[in-house]
């Protein structure tokens, strides 16, 4: 027989037993609920989201749950339920109930996503299509604003992309990451442009990898112009920001950018290589043409 | 501007250039300087002609590559035709002359008519 005693004689009760009691203790308890939990998937700022099963409509949901004694979380959580409930775009996850269980825990329930996080899916994507997803993301976040929303908490753990390409914000009303909150934010005094400071590092961190060359200069800058440490000095809104990402991906000049003449001249003609390319095709075989006759 | 009328545009500009393109071609033949209002109107009708025509087509295709020889092929077939009718007419045939031009004339439209925007730029929402 083994022993399973832990190895520091004090210690009454091993760190795996710790863990598994720990997480039988999260484990909240939904008898006589119409919601049949199912396993964890997810830890977020207020606690721990899991898959359920809604017996109700036959269907799976995700359940968010504050964890033990936080009333802080407890009114977070309501105040995103809330805040969801207020906003109906493609982009937001719907959210169908918010309750509080029997040991004072306060949950919500909302549909649960089917896909990937956003540097998953981006990791496969090439650059035009990782901007056509960041695209989608502003678009969310600028509706949001327009209802009075702030995120606060925008990350790539916060957006997922489903199976159809749709882009899902997650997360609602949280208080902001190491890396993706801007300043003001971080002294406490959140606005809509702190998420387009955060929008900033989420571009970034989509468009890194493959920044590489002097054609991507201008989105360097784009993403700088949104990361400025003043809020004055950022775009004014989401919308304003992927409007000039998608200038970058039209092969037109963006606002962030003074490019010089050579930078505009290279950037016509990466634009319009093609029809470029034709003419000159043209021109090329009538010239030799003129020659050939003569 | 609908795809058949960008080709029928884009395809007539370059037709009178094309057809213009004979003076270049030959400066010192007299039957091209006595016939160049000639040339260049069928020069045009022709670009017309294979604008139209490659409009439509670019309407019904999703393919770039489809657009484009369709476009090469039309170009080509209505150059030949202009050759063959000088032939014809007992004119010197100047197959390469016409049909080359002609041929990168109608991958040009091809492209560009695919390229276009079907009914104009779909309006960005406003969130209010």
């Amino acid at each position: 027989m083994s022993d399973t005693r832990p190895a520091d004689a004090n210690q009454w009760v091993s760190d795996a037993a710790i863990t598994r009691l720990r997480a039988l203790d999260d484990r909240p308890d939904f008898t006589g609920t119409r919601y049949e939990l199912g396993d964890p998937i997810g830890r977020g700022g207020m606690g721990l989201v899991f898959q359920a099963r809604d017996l109700t409509l036959d269907r799976d949901v995700a359940i968010k749950v504050t964890a033990w004694g936080t009333e802080a979380d407890a009114d977070r959580l309501r105040r995103e339920a809330r805040t969801l409930a207020a906003l109906e775009h493609p982009g937001i996850v719907p959210i169908h109930d918010v309750g509080r269980l029997p040991d004072g825990r306060v949950y919500s329930v909302m549909t649960l996503v089917r896909g990937e996080r956003l540097d998953a899916a981006a990791a496969r994507l090439t650059l035009p299509d990782r901007l056509r997803l960041f695209d989608r993301v502003c678009d969310t976040i600028s509706f949001a604003h327009s209802r009075g929303a702030i995120h606060g908490d925008l990350k790539p753990a916060n957006i997922m992309v489903g199976g159809f390409g749709q882009v899902l914000v997650l997360d609602w009303g949280g208080g902001g990451t190491e890396g993706y909150m801007a300043p003001e934010q971080v002294a406490g005094a959140a606005e809509p442009r702190s998420d387009v400071y955060a929008l900033g590092a989420i571009l970034r961190d989509l468009v890194g990898p493959t920044i590489s060359t002097r054609a991507h200069k201008p989105l360097v800058s784009v993403v700088l112009r949104a990361m400025g440490s003043d809020p004055g000095q950022r775009y004014a809104s989401p919308a304003e920001l992927a409007a000039d990402a998608r200038r970058f991906l039209d092969g037109a000049a963006v606002s962030a950018h003074a490019e010089g003449p050579l930078e505009r001249v290279a950037r016509v003609v990466r634009a319009y290589r093609t029809p470029i390319v034709l003419v000159a095709t043209y021109l090329a075989v009538r010239i030799l043409l003129l020659f050939w006759s003569r | 501007m609908t795809k058949p009328v960008l080709g029928l545009v884009l395809g007539g500009v370059l037709g009178v250039f094309d057809g213009l393109s004979a003076l270049v071609s030959a400066p010192n033949d007299p039957a091209i300087k006595a016939g160049i209002v000639g040339i260049v109107i069928g020069s045009t009708v022709k670009g017309l002609l294979t604008g139209v025509l490659i409009g439509w087509y670019a309407r019904r295709t999703n393919a770039l590559g489809k657009a484009i020889v369709f476009g090469l092929a039309v170009g080509l077939a209505l150059a030949f035709c202009v050759s063959l009718m000088q032939k014809l007419a007992g004119q010197p045939a100047y197959y390469w002359q016409i049909m080359l031009p002609g041929g990168i004339l109608g991958v040009i439209v091809g492209y560009a008519t695919f390229r276009a925007p079907a009914s104009g730029p779909v309006p960005a929402v406003q969130h209010r």
